[in-house]
C-alpha cells in the first residue's frame, strides 16, 4: 500500500474478534502482533500472530485493559498501528488518545468521537440537534430522585432506565409501573457505577414491542461517509444479542434509505471515522429512534459482511491507512440474506450460567463462516466474555439461511462445555423467528418458562449407548496384546443380552444391549427398541445407523471416563452410571474411631455441638504423631465416649455424630 | 485359491444337509437356552436381594465387543437325569475365555439361578478342565462365586476326595504367575470358601457375599455355637477383621466394577510383543455354506476339501502329498493370518494316510506351525491286506506323533471319530488345546450298527459252536439294545456331557472358534509369566 502509515499491527484484544482482525490483517500484508494474557499462552489468536507479546496476568484489568501494558508491548513489537477490536478498550477514549500520543495508529473513531457517543446522554442531546429521531425521555445533568421521578411521569410509563455511560445492558432495566421506581433507581446507579464507575442515568420512554435495527456504518478520514445497511438483533436475552441477521425483516427500501440517512447525519454530527453502527429501535408502524452509536467494530458485522460482499475489517484497516473509502453509497447493494448465532459457554437451561472448561473437540460446521478463537484442548475459563464462536449462515433467501445455519449449528461441535448450542436451533426453528416477526420480547414470549432442552428421543439414546460402548470397546482393543478385528461382536453361544445403566447429562436411563459388536445391534429402552449399526469409526467421528436414519456423531473422550458428543445437534455428556463413586465415604455410621491405639490428646467438640464435615471431633496422639480425627459429614456431636489423657485401643469408638441426612 | 469346488448351494442335498444341520444347531441352542431360561426366572429372586443374575454379571465383565469363547455348555447333560426332555446342562457354571479390561481370562460364572448355585454332577469335571486350560494357555482366572456348596444330598465320596484338585490348581496357577481373582457375590461355604481362600485378590459385595468354613448350621451342630452367616463371614467381616477381603463392594454391579479395574490394574500385556499386522482374507467360499456342504449324516462320504474351503483363509490351500494316502488330507493354509496345517479324513486312514500324517504332523512341529485336526473318520483300516502293510506300525507311528506333537492343536469332531482313529486325529485323551465338535457329529469306539452286528456275529458263531438254533427275536433285541447303547452315547450332547471335548459349537461358527483359539494358544506361547514357589500368600 503506497503511502502507508504503518505496515504492522498489534490487536488489542484476544478470542475470535483477534483471529478475525489478523485473517484480514494478513491478507492485506501487514504484520500482525497479537497480545494475550498468562491465561491466553495457547490460544489460537496468539498461535496465528506473526509475534504474540504476554500483557499480564488473566485478570482482564491487568491484561486485556492495561493500556501501559498494551503500550508497552506496541513499542517491544515495533507495530504501527493498534486495533482494539471489540469490548476492552475499544469504546475507551483515553486508550484511544494514548494510542495517538504515542505516534501509533489507533484503527477507529477519534477520540473526541468515541468520547461524544460514549456518555448516552450527551449523545442522545447531540443527536437530537442533529435531528435523528430520538426515544422520547430524559438526560439531563440532575439525578435526584425528585426529577427523575416527575421526568419519569412526563415520559409515561413504561419507561426505561439506563446507565448514561452504559452499554451492554448493564444498568438497565425496564419500570411499568410508578412505585417501582425508586427500587429501580437505586439498583441501576449501584449496577451503573460497579460496571462503569459512573450512575448518572438516563430514561426513555420503553418501546413496546420493538426490533433492534442497527446501521452499518463506515467514514473515511476525507468526509465521506456512507451506510451498509441494517442488521435486525432483535432477538435478545436481557439486553445480549444472541441471533443477527441482515437485511432486517422489517425493513424495506425506503425504510432502509431514511434509517440509513439518519445514521449517516448521526455520524457526520460527530465527525466520525472507520466503522460504527448506530443502533435504533423500530416500531411496529415504521417509526425509528435513535438508541446509540457503537463506535468500534460490532460482534456481528459478518453478516453485513456476507450480504454486501465488504470486508469490514479491510475497509477499517484502509480508512486508518488514509485512503479515501473504495465505495460510494450507490455501489453498496445487498445480496441475499446472512444470520448469525453466537455460540455461548454457557447453561441456557439453567439461567444461562457462564461454563468453564476444556474444549475436548472442536469441530465447527459445515457450509457456515464460522468465526472462532477456539480449538481443541483450548481452555475456556471464567476472566473472559464466554463466547465461544459466531456461526454465520448466507442464502439466497432468509429461510434459505436460517435453514443453513440450523444445519451449520447442527454440525458445530463444541465438546466437553455446556453451551447454548440446542437454544440456539430452538430459537432458529420456533415460529416466530421463522416468520421473521421477532421483536425484542421474543425470547420470553417463545419460551415463557424459560429453555429448557427437549426429551431425548430413543434414537439418540440408543446412539450414546453404541457410542459409549465403542469407546468402550477401543480402550478394551488397546490393552490387549493384539486383536483380530474379524472376531469382533463373536460369541460361540450366541451372545449375552448386556444390562447398562447410560447417565446421559445426569440423567440415568436404564438399557439394555443385545448383540453389540455385530454389524447390527440392539438397544432396548423405557422410550423403545432401536436396530442400529456403527460405521466410518475415528478417534472424533462416528457415523451410526439408527432405525433408518444416519446420525453423524462426533466426539471426544471425557477426562473423568465417559464421553463427549455431538448427537443430532444435542451435545451430550454420556458415562456409565457409578453411584457407588458417591456412596464410599461416611459409611461409618457416625462413629468417630480411633485407627490405631495411641492416647487421646485432646477433644475438639462437646456433646449437642453441631459440626462441619471435616471439622476435627479429636486428637489422637500415636506413634509420636498427632492424628486428627475429623467428622466425616456434618452433623451434630451426640455423645463423647472418651476423655483426654486417656489411652484407647485400635477401634474404640471416641465419639458418635449424628449425621445429617 | 482352491478351484475343485462342486458345490452348488440351493441344489437339493445341499438345501437337505442345510436344514438338517441347522435343526442340529437349534438342538444345541435349545439345550443352552433351557438353563439360562431356568435361571434368569430367578430374577425376581436376585433383585430382591439386590443382586444382578449370573448372566448379567458375565454379561457385564466382559469387555464389549470382544469375543467369547463358551465352554463346557453342556457339562453335565444326561448326569444329573436320564430324561433327555428335562436335563440341565451347563453343570452349574458359565464357562468361557473372554476378555476383561483387555486381558484375555478364563472366566467360571457360579450360576446361582440353579439349585442356589450346589455343584451338580459333572461340575468338577468342568471346573478342572477350565483351570487345565487357564494354566496351559496362561490366562488368568476369575470366578464370580455364589453357591450353596456341595449337594449333601448327593454325596459322592469320589467328588469330595478329588475335589481337593480346584483348590490345587489355584494353587499352582498362583505359582505359575497367573493371577486369580474372586468374587463373593454371594456364600461361598465349606470347600468353597477355599476359592476365595486360595484367589490373589478377592472382592465381597457387602450384605450378599459370605465365605465361612461352616454355615450357621453346621457351627450349631458342631459345636453349639450360635451365630448368624454375617458373623461367620460376611463380606464386612473379611474385609475389616479376618482379611479375606481385598475390595468392598456396595453390590454386584460395583464388584464387577471392580473386578475389570482389578484386571486392568494387571497391566497384563506390558511386556507382551507388538502385534503384527496381518492381512486376513475372508474365504472365498462362504463359511456359512458349511450348513449345506456338510452331509448331516455322518456315514455320507463328502471331499473334505468343500469344508476347509470355507474355513481357511482366500479358501486357499497347499496340499501335502495329495495323491499318497489320498483319503487322508494333509493341508497348509492360513486361519486368519495364522499359518495351520490341517489333517482331515475322506475316509478310513489306510497304511500310506498314516505314514503322510506322521510326515507332515512332525514336519508341523518342526517349523512351530499349529495342527487342525478335522475328524471325520471311521478309523484306521481293517483287513489283510492292511494288517500285512503294517497298519498297527503306521498308525502307532500316527499317534506317536499327535501325542508328542508341541505345537498348538486344537480339533473338531466333525463327523465320524470312530475308534483309534480318534486317537490318531487327536480325540480328547491326546489333550488337544482346543476340543469343540458339532451337533451333527459322532464319537465312539464304534458305530452302533457295527457294534450290534459284531455281537450278533459272535452270538451266531457260538449257536452254531453249540449247535443250538439262533432266537431271532432274542438277537433282534439284542441288536436294538446295543445300537442303542453305543447310538446314545455317540451323540455329541452326550460326550460333552461327559465333559469329553470343550463344547459343541455351531459348525458356521468354526473359523471363528479354531482362529480364536489359535490366537490364545500363540498369545500363551509369546507370554512370558513371572512364577514363584508357592504362589501369592494370602495376608
Amino acid at each position: 500500500m503506497s503511502g502507508a502509515r504503518f505496515s504492522s499491527v498489534l490487536v488489542a484484544n484476544r478470542g475470535e474478534i483477534a483471529v478475525r482482525v489478523m485473517r484480514t490483517a494478513r491478507e492485506m500484508g501487514l504484520r500482525t502482533v497479537a497480545v494475550y494474557s498468562s491465561a491466553d499462552a495457547d490460544a489460537p489468536h496468539v498461535a496465528m500472530a506473526d509475534q504474540a507479546i504476554c500483557i499480564g496476568p488473566a485478570t482482564a484489568a491487568q491484561s486485556y485493559l492495561n493500556i501501559a501494558a498494551l503500550l508497552k508491548a506496541a513499542e517491544a513489537s515495533g507495530a504501527g498501528a493498534i486495533h482494539p477490536g471489540y469490548g476492552f478498550l475499544s469504546e475507551n477514549a483515553d486508550f484511544a488518545r494514548a494510542v495517538e500520543a504515542a505516534g501509533l495508529v489507533f484503527v477507529g473513531p477519534s477520540p473526541d468521537a468515541i468520547e461524544a457517543m460514549g456518555d448516552k446522554a450527551k449523545a442522545k442531546r447531540r443527536m437530537q440537534a442533529a435531528g435523528v429521531p430520538c426515544v422520547p425521555g430524559y438526560e439531563g445533568a440532575a439525578q435526584d430522585d425528585a426529577t427523575l421521578i416527575a421526568e419519569a411521569a412526563r415520559i409515561g410509563f413504561p419507561v426505561m432506565v439506563k446507565a448514561a455511560a452504559g452499554g451492554g445492558g448493564k444498568g438497565m432495566r425496564l419500570v411499568t409501573n410508578a412505585p417501582d421506581l425508586p427500587e429501580a433507581l437505586l439498583r441501576a446507579r449501584a449496577e451503573a457505577r460497579a460496571a462503569f464507575g459512573n450512575d448518572h442515568l438516563i430514561l426513555e420512554q420503553a418501546i413496546q414491542r420493538p426490533r433492534h435495527v442497527e446501521i452499518q456504518v463506515m467514514a473515511d478520514a476525507h468526509g465521506a461517509i456512507i451506510h451498509l445497511g441494517e442488521r435486525d438483533c432483535s432477538v435478545q436475552r436481557r439486553h445480549q444479542k444472541v441471533i443477527e441477521e441482515a437485511p432486517g425483516p422489517a425493513v424495506d427500501a425506503p425504510l432502509r434509505a431514511r434509517m440509513g440517512a439518519a445514521a449517516v447525519a448521526a455520524a457526520k454530527a460527530v465527525g466520525y471515522r472507520g466503522a460504527g453502527t448506530v443502533e435504533f429501535l423500530l416500531d411496529e408502524t415504521g417509526a425509528f429512534y435513535f438508541l446509540e452509536m457503537n463506535t468500534r467494530l460490532q460482534v456481528e458485522h459478518p453478516v453485513t459482511e456476507l450480504i454486501t460482499g465488504l470486508d469490514l475489517v479491510a475497509l477499517q484497516f484502509s480508512v486508518a491507512q488514509g485512503a479515501p473509502l473504495p465505495v460510494a453509497q450507490d455501489d453498496i447493494c445487498l445480496n441475499g440474506h446472512a444470520i448469525e448465532a453466537r455460540l455461548y459457554a454457557e447453561d441456557p437451561a439453567n439461567d444461562f450460567l457462564p461454563a468453564t472448561g476444556t474444549v475436548a473437540l472442536w469441530q465447527p460446521g459445515p457450509d457456515v463462516r464460522v468465526d472462532s478463537g477456539i480449538a481443541t484442548g483450548s481452555t475456556v475459563s471464567p476472566h473472559y466474555d464466554p463466547m465461544l464462536a459466531k456461526i454465520i449462515a448466507h442464502g439466497p433467501t432468509r429461510d434459505a439461511a436460517r435453514r443453513a445455519l440450523i444445519a451449520g449449528l447442527e454440525g458445530t461441535a463444541a465438546l466437553g462445555l455446556t453451551t447454548n448450542g440446542s437454544f440456539l436451533q430452538d430459537i432458529l426453528r420456533a415460529p416466530g423467528f421463522a416468520q421473521g416477526a421477532a421483536t425484542t420480547s421474543f425470547l420470553d414470549e417463545a419460551f415463557p418458562e424459560g429453555w429448557a432442552p427437549e426429551a431425548l428421543p430413543q434414537t439418540a439414546i440408543a446412539c450414546a449407548a453404541g457410542l459409549l460402548l465403542c469407546s468402550e470397546m477401543h480402550t478394551a482393543l488397546d490393552a490387549t496384546c493384539g486383536s483380530d478385528p474379524a472376531l469382533i461382536g463373536f460369541s460361540s453361544d450366541g451372545g449375552t443380552p448386556v444390562q447398562m445403566e447410560l447417565e446421559i447429562d445426569g440423567t440415568v436411563h436404564h438399557l439394555t444391549v443385545i448383540g453389540f459388536g455385530n454389524p447390527t445391534f440392539r438397544v432396548d429402552g423405557d422410550a423403545g427398541t432401536s436396530h442400529m449399526s456403527l460405521g466410518d469409526i475415528s478417534a472424533t467421528n462416528i457415523r451410526a445407523k439408527v432405525d433408518g436414519t444416519t446420525h453423524n456423531i462426533v466426539h471426544a473422550p471425557a477426562p473423568g471416563g465417559g464421553v463427549f458428543a455431538r448427537i443430532g445437534g444435542r451435545h451430550l455428556f454420556i458415562r456409565r452410571h457409578r453411584p457407588w463413586l458417591a456412596a464410599t465415604d461416611a459409611q461409618t455410621g457416625g462413629q468417630i474411631v480411633a485407627p490405631m491405639p495411641g492416647l487421646i490428646a485432646g477433644i475438639c467438640v462437646s456433646s449437642g455441638d453441631r459440626v462441619q464435615a471435616g471439622q476435627t471431633i479429636a486428637i489422637l496422639e500415636a506413634m509420636k504423631m498427632q492424628h486428627r480425627l475429623s467428622a466425616p459429614t456434618s452433623g451434630v456431636v451426640a455423645n463423647i465416649l472418651t476423655t483426654a489423657g486417656q489411652q484407647v485401643t485400635s477401634g474404640t469408638v471416641i465419639a458418635i455424630l449424628e449425621e445429617d441426612t | 485359491m482352491w478351484q475343485g469346488s462342486r458345490i452348488t448351494p440351493g441344489a437339493p442335498g445341499y438345501t437337505s444337509n442345510r436344514a438338517a444341520m441347522l435343526r442340529a444347531v437349534e438342538t444345541l441352542r435349545a439345550l443352552e437356552a433351557r438353563t439360562a431360561t431356568k435361571s434368569e426366572q430367578r430374577r425376581d429372586r436376585f433383585r430382591q436381594r439386590g443382586q444382578i443374575t449370573p448372566r448379567e454379571r458375565l454379561a457385564r465383565l466382559l469387555d464389549p465387543g470382544l469375543p467369547f469363547l463358551r465352554l463346557h455348555s453342556l457339562a453335565g447333560y444326561m448326569a444329573d437325569t436320564d430324561d433327555a426332555e428335562k436335563s440341565l446342562p451347563g453343570s452349574t457354571f458359565l464357562i468361557g475365555i473372554g476378555f476383561v479390561s483387555g486381558v484375555r481370562a478364563m472366566i467360571v460364572v457360579d450360576d446361582s439361578g440353579i439349585n442356589a448355585g450346589a455343584l451338580s454332577p459333572m461340575a468338577l469335571q468342568a471346573m478342572l478342565s477350565a483351570q487345565e486350560i487357564a494354566l496351559r494357555q496362561k490366562l488368568p482366572f476369575l470366578h464370580l462365586v455364589e453357591s450353596a456348596g456341595a449337594n449333601l444330598m448327593n454325596y459322592r465320596v469320589e467328588d469330595w476326595a478329588q475335589g481337593g484338585a480346584v483348590f490345587r490348581n489355584l494353587a499352582r496357577l498362583s505359582a505359575a504367575g497367573l493371577p486369580t481373582v474372586a468374587v463373593l457375590h454371594g456364600p461361598s461355604t465349606a470347600g468353597g470358601a477355599y476359592m476365595p481362600g486360595l484367589s490373589d485378590y478377592v472382592i465381597g459385595v457387602r450384605r450378599n457375599g459370605m465365605a465361612a468354613l461352616a454355615g450357621a448350621a453346621l457351627v450349631h451342630a458342631a459345636t453349639g455355637e450360635t451365630a448368624s452367616d454375617a458373623e461367620l463371614g460376611g463380606a464386612e467381616m473379611h474385609a475389616s477383621v479376618s482379611g479375606l477381603v481385598e475390595y468392598m463392594a456396595q453390590d454386584d454391579i460395583h464388584a464387577i466394577d471392580m473386578a475389570r479395574r482389578v484386571m486392568a490394574r494387571l497391566d497384563w500385556n506390558r511386556d507382551m510383543p507388538a502385534p503384527q499386522a496381518r492381512s486376513v482374507a475372508e474365504p472365498v467360499h462362504d463359511p456359512d455354506e458349511i450348513a449345506g456342504v456338510v452331509p448331516a449324516d455322518w456315514a455320507t462320504p463328502y471331499d473334505m476339501r468343500e469344508l476347509v474351503a470355507r474355513l481357511v483363509d482366500g479358501s486357499d490351500f497347499d496340499e501335502f502329498k495329495p495323491d499318497f494316502g489320498p483319503a487322508t488330507l494333509c493341508l497348509q493354509a492360513r486361519v486368519h493370518g495364522v499359518t495351520v496345517g490341517i489333517l482331515a479324513n475322506n475316509g478310513p486312514i489306510d497304511p500310506a494316510g498314516a505314514n503322510k500324517a506322521t510326515h507332515f504332523i512332525q514336519a508341523c512341529d518342526q517349523a512351530g506351525t499349529p495342527l487342525v485336526f478335522l475328524n471325520n473318520t471311521t478309523g484306521y483300516m481293517v483287513g489283510v491286506e492292511y494288517e500285512r502293510a503294517g497298519m498297527i506300525k503306521h498308525g502307532s507311528k500316527m499317534i506317536q506323533a499327535v501325542a508328542n506333537a508341541r505345537v498348538p492343536k486344537i480339533t473338531l469332531y466333525t463327523g465320524a471319530s470312530f475308534g483309534a482313529g480318534n486317537y490318531g486325529m487327536c480325540g480328547i485323551a491326546y489333550q488337544p488345546d482346543f476340543l469343540f465338535a458339532w451337533p451333527t457329529s459322532r464319537s465312539g469306539v464304534m458305530g452302533g450298527a457295527q457294534a450290534a452286528r459284531t455281537m450278533s456275529l459272535v452270538a451266531r458263531a457260538g449257536a452254531a459252536r453249540r449247535g443250538v438254533d439262533m432266537d431271532e427275536d432274542r438277537l433282534a433285541t439284542q441288536e436294538a439294545a446295543i445300537e442303542a447303547l453305543f447310538d446314545r452315547q455317540s451323540s455329541p450332547f452326550y460326550t460333552s456331557g461327559k465333559v469329553l471335548d470343550h463344547g459343541v459349537i455351531d459348525p458356521r461358527d468354526s473359523r471363528k472358534v479354531i482362529a480364536f483359539c489359535l490366537q490364545t494358544c500363540l498369545e500363551a506361547q509369546k507370554r512370558r509369566l513371572n512364577p514363584n514357589s508357592f504362589g501369592v500368600a494370602r495376608a
